[in-house]
């Protein structure tokens, strides 16, 4: 399908909406469909370094940050990158930026795997000129900045698969990677299942140590050489920085993660388990997707049950890992843990200690410019939604009033698992989640599976097979038209549609790097909104 | 107040509560916002002379619902005959059905509109319930607090309490009555009893009558101790039904929390033939004797069976006590299998999540129900011959046991257990 022009520097895409011709200055390719954009060429690549040019004796320290800066050669507009492992409790990226700041950089671009309500300061560094612009995830105050056209430059939203295809397709060049490390000697060697700060996983930093121009490494952990197991390869590093601490400990892992006890959430997990049970997808060496999010968590709990009940082990299962996971791995019941992230303390425990919980990267599970990936090999994956459409196509990245509420993470990638289930209560705070159209396309239609809500699952008319499976099971099968329709009665009716000016303030990619939706102004405000703080 | 302590224990069912700070004569208070709260609202109303309706609003849905909140509260001023005033309103995103009942309770606490009432559209009312329908599982819902109301008929309890009594704390029995005769009306519950548990009377009349024009199916009486105590609410609840016009059949159910109830059971149990069962309610129970509520619940072992035995002589359903451990799912199946093997018909749920357990622990066990099947077939086959003597093999049946097997029959097609006919009885598939 090819794109139209409707307005200037704007075109339709293949999903019907609006998207700009150019961002930050770069020209790009509207949405063409879930698989028609197919790039040629060849992937981007660093520079050649020079052995000679590296101390002899491995010992690339540094005294501080603001002389590896200085050292990479940090100029006016170049671009930062940092990844999110420390969560809300990472020092290091505003830190990096704050630095280069005081070292006089203007108009820099932020390359976050993702952002969190503690890099609010960003703010203050962009309204100085420091920081030009934000490409990744923006939420809470910083969603609240773009999305009232303050930033200087665009928005682009990623998945994590995204990012990665972005950096090796050359979309995004990283001047300066700056990554922190729970671990790492003073070769650059990193790791993260290690010291006070440990995060489990490293693989968000994993793009921007290979493709970087100059890469440096901060930690709180200096450990003799070699750092072992290393998740950032020393090779790849130019500076080491040893600071007191990168990051706050209790923000960057929760010591538990706790099951939801919300009656309809519990109800949702319940049927969305059901549903795989029945529909004959859990089944001996499957394998699933899931999160740590509130559903996530009681879903897997039910699953697990019904596992033990039918005497079924799954081979792997993929996504961010919690106690409750390295539990079912430490019974048996599920082969390997293919970790994308580590959310609490029992599960950095077990990346750190057991070789079938494995720490992954977007690369091996996410990349969609790759020789395939782990998350289409995925038999179910059960993800969330601020909003899903009659048409099954779905948003993650704003509210209903258009204000950016979350970043994509993974969840784009995990689209392609042979059966992806939304799991979403059917109105948030009065406000229906079963919308006519979704106020931004983050995923078409054609790859979402089901829809599983407190009040029924609505099964794409495309999955006939899925249809047929769970016929006469007992399921609460219903149209999406007629669950939206209930919840519009409750309700008190359909919402208004808040409104949007015709400014652009930032862009969704697909995970084929070309432009799937914008993020337009807001126009309205309610001081009375409840706060949005998310993650990714 | 049996229910407080579980209810804390239960931490999501906590009981909550805004005291009005000001009750003038002209000004009123009703409802909740702010931190944590959701699906609720706090309406301040102060009475004007002139000026026509203000209303101040802050609302997390204003830019989708600003404009119908404002509407439904013009709305409900009309329909209290109030013409000017200024409502300040917080709104958590709370349901049309709750706004009503909050700004409704906010202007008569100003001392306005009484003796008229603003309410919801209504929705379809499920088919009456017959007196011995299946009730294994009453979902409480705290009376007071909204945000439970709309799912829960999802969860597919037997039944949904709206607890006026302890859950409420008494400062808001005037709220909270409005705010569940609103639920009776536009909440869909699906296919659960409508029960509704009030308060003692005297206060219980005032809930009366707001409730029982809604047609509850069932109305639970708190803390009963004569006989005496019920007639008096069957009296007040037949001049409002008749005085309402409502014609559908509205059940009892008395809970005994005393030792004098329990030793007036059968008298209670009889004295209407509106009661559809009785029920213990332990917290108080143990109370009244000055010991120790267990797990194994030994110490209120003679006035649960007594209970059963009351129930059974008079003829109605007896109904169990509820377990407050709601994380302790095996505890739950353990007392509810124990619980219907003394001849316990159901028990009450604090959580959703306890309502499978129940349903599991009450619902026949597959031997049971093949012997009964196979009596049932026998019976049937009997009766097809002429006989008067029903016989399994070489066994007689007694005609009680015949009726008890056709009855565990009976219940488990209702519990959607599948009764395929015992091998032999020649019925095709």
């Amino acid at each position: 399908m090819s794109a139209t022009v409707t307005a200037s520097g704007l075109v339709t895409n293949a999903i019907g909406r609006r998207v700009p011709t150019s961002v930050n200055g770069r020209e790009q390719t509207p949405y063409q469909g879930v698989d028609s954009h197919r790039p040629t060429g060849r992937k981007a690549a660093p520079p050649i370094r020079c052995n000679s040019d590296y101390p002899t004796n491995g010992d690339k320290r540094v005294p501080d940050l603001e002389t590896a800066l200085q050292r990479c050669g940090l100029r006016d507009g170049m671009t930062i990158s940092s990844h999110h492992h420390l969560r809300n409790g990472d020092r290091v990226a505003l830190t990096a930026l704050q630095t280069a700041a005081r070292m006089g950089a203007i108009d820099l671009v932020w390359f976050p795997s993702a952002s969190f309500p503690c890099h609010e300061p960003v703010i203050d560094l962009m309204k100085s000129g420091a920081v030009h612009h934000i490409e990744g995830s923006m939420n809470g105050p910083l969603g609240d900045y773009c999305s009232h056209g303050q930033m200087r430059g665009l928005g682009v939203l990623r998945s994590h698969g995204g990012r990665w295809q972005a950096v090796q397709d050359g979309e995004v060049h990283i001047d300066i990677a700056v990554i922190a490390a729970p671990s790492a000697d003073f070769f650059g060697n990193a790791d993260g299942s290690h010291g006070k700060s440990a995060c489990g996983s490293l693989g968000f930093a994993l793009a921007d140590s290979v493709y970087a121009d100059r890469v440096i490494v901060v930690t709180d952990n200096l450990v003799p050489f070699p750092c072992v197991p290393w998740q950032i390869q020393g090779n790849n590093v130019d500076y080491v920085v040893e600071v007191d601490s990168i990051g706050d400990p209790e923000k960057i892992v929760s010591g538990t993660t706790q099951i939801t006890r919300s009656p309809d959430r519990l109800r949702i997990s319940e049927l969305v388990a059901r549903f795989l049970r029945d529909s004959g997808i859990m089944r001996e060496g499957f394998s699933f997707q899931a999160g740590a999010g509130g559903i996530a968590l009681a879903f897997v709990d039910y699953l697990a049950r019904m596992m033990k009940a039918a005497n079924v082990k799954a081979s792997f299962v993929r996504g961010g890992s919690t106690k409750y996971l390295v539990d079912l791995l430490h019974e048996g019941l599920i082969g390997y843990i293919l970790d994308g992230q580590t959310f609490d303390l029992d599960a950095v425990r077990s990346i750190a200690s057991d070789p079938r919980h494995v720490a992954t990267s977007p690369f091996t599970s996410y990349n969609f410019h790759g020789k395939g990936n782990f998350a289409s090999m995925v038999d179910a994956a059960v993800l969330g939604a601020t909003e899903v459409d009659v048409h099954f196509n779905a948003n993650v990245v704003t509210h209903s009033d258009g204000r950016l509420l979350h970043g994509i993470g993974g969840w784009q990638n995990c689209l392609f698992a042979g059966c992806t289930i939304l799991a979403v209560p059917s109105f948030r705070d009065r406000i229906p989640v079963i919308v006519d159209e979704v106020t931004t396309v983050t995923g078409p239609g054609e790859l979402v599976d089901v829809i599983a809500t407190e009040r029924g699952i609505s099964i794409n008319p495309r999955r006939q097979d899925l249809l047929k499976a769970v016929k006469g099971k007992g399921l609460p099968i219903r149209p999406i038209e007629e669950i939206k329709a209930e919840v519009e009665k409750i309700c008190g009716g359909k919402p208004a549609k808040p409104r949007l000016l015709d400014h652009p303030v930032a862009v969704v990619k697909w995970v084929d790097g070309t432009v799937i939706d914008t993020v337009w102004q807001v126009a309205d405000d309610n001081p009375y909104a409840p706060k949005v703080s998310g993650g990714e | 107040m049996p229910f407080q302590g579980e209810y804390r224990q239960l931490g999501m069912f906590a009981l909550t509560s805004s005291l009005p700070t000001e009750t003038t004569s002209h000004r009123g208070e009703a409802g909740r916002a702010g931190g944590d709260v959701r699906s609720d609202l706090h309406v301040s109303f102060e009475a004007r002379a002139s000026g026509g309706i203000e209303i101040e609003l802050r609302s997390r849905v204003d830019l989708y619902y600003g404009e119908r909140i404002r509407q439904r509260v013009r709305d409900v001023m009309h329909s209290l005959g109030v013409e000017h005033g200024f409502l300040e309103i917080v709104d958590e995103g709370a349901l049309p059905f709750v706004i009503s009942a909050r700004v409704e309770a906010a202007v008569r606490r100003a001392g306005l509109g009484l003796g008229k009432s603003a309410l919801p559209d209504a929705v379809v009312l499920p088919t009456p319930s017959p007196r011995d329908r299946l009730r294994r599982s009453r979902l409480y819902l705290p009376g007071n607090e909204p945000k439970y109301f709309i799912n829960a008929g999802l969860h597919t309890p037997d039944a949904i309490i709206l607890d006026l009594e302890d859950s409420v704390h008494h400062a808001e029995k005037d709220v909270a009555r409005l705010l569940v005769r609103n639920a009776l009306r536009a909440v869909d519950f699906g296919a659960a009893e409508r029960m509704v548990r009030i308060n003692q009377l005297p206060l219980g009349r005032a809930d009366l009558e707001e409730i029982v024009p809604q047609a509850p199916d069932l109305v639970l009486i708190p803390k009963v101790e004569t006989a005496r105590q019920v007639s008096d609410v069957v009296g007040a609840m037949d001049a409002i039904a008749q005085r309402a016009g409502v014609t559908r059949p509205i059940w009892l159910m008395p809970i005994l929390e005393s030792a004098l109830g329990i030793e007036n059971a059968f008298a209670i149990a009889t004295v209407s033939d509106r009661i559809a069962g009785i029920t213990i309610g332990l917290e108080d129970y143990t109370a009244d004797l000055g010991v120790v509520k267990t797990p194994g619940g030994s110490e209120s072992l003679y006035s649960r069976q007594r209970v059963v035995n009351a129930a059974h002589a008079a003829g109605v359903q007896a109904i169990d006590s509820v377990y407050s451990d709601v994380a302790d799912a095996e505890g739950l199946l353990r007392w509810g299998e124990a619980s219907r093997a003394m001849g316990f018909e159901g028990m009450g749920c604090l959580h959703p999540i306890q309502i499978e357990v129940i349903h599991r622990a009450f619902a026949p066990t597959p031997a049971e129900l093949e012997k009964a099947l196979k009596i049932v077939a026998a019976y049937e086959e009997a009766q097809a011959l002429g006989l008067g003597v029903v016989s399994l093999g070489s066994k007689m049946i007694d005609a009680p046991v015949v009726q008890r097997a056709r009855k565990l029959v009976e219940r488990a097609k209702q519990m959607g257990i599948a009764t395929r006919p015992a091998a032999g009885s020649g019925e095709t598939p």
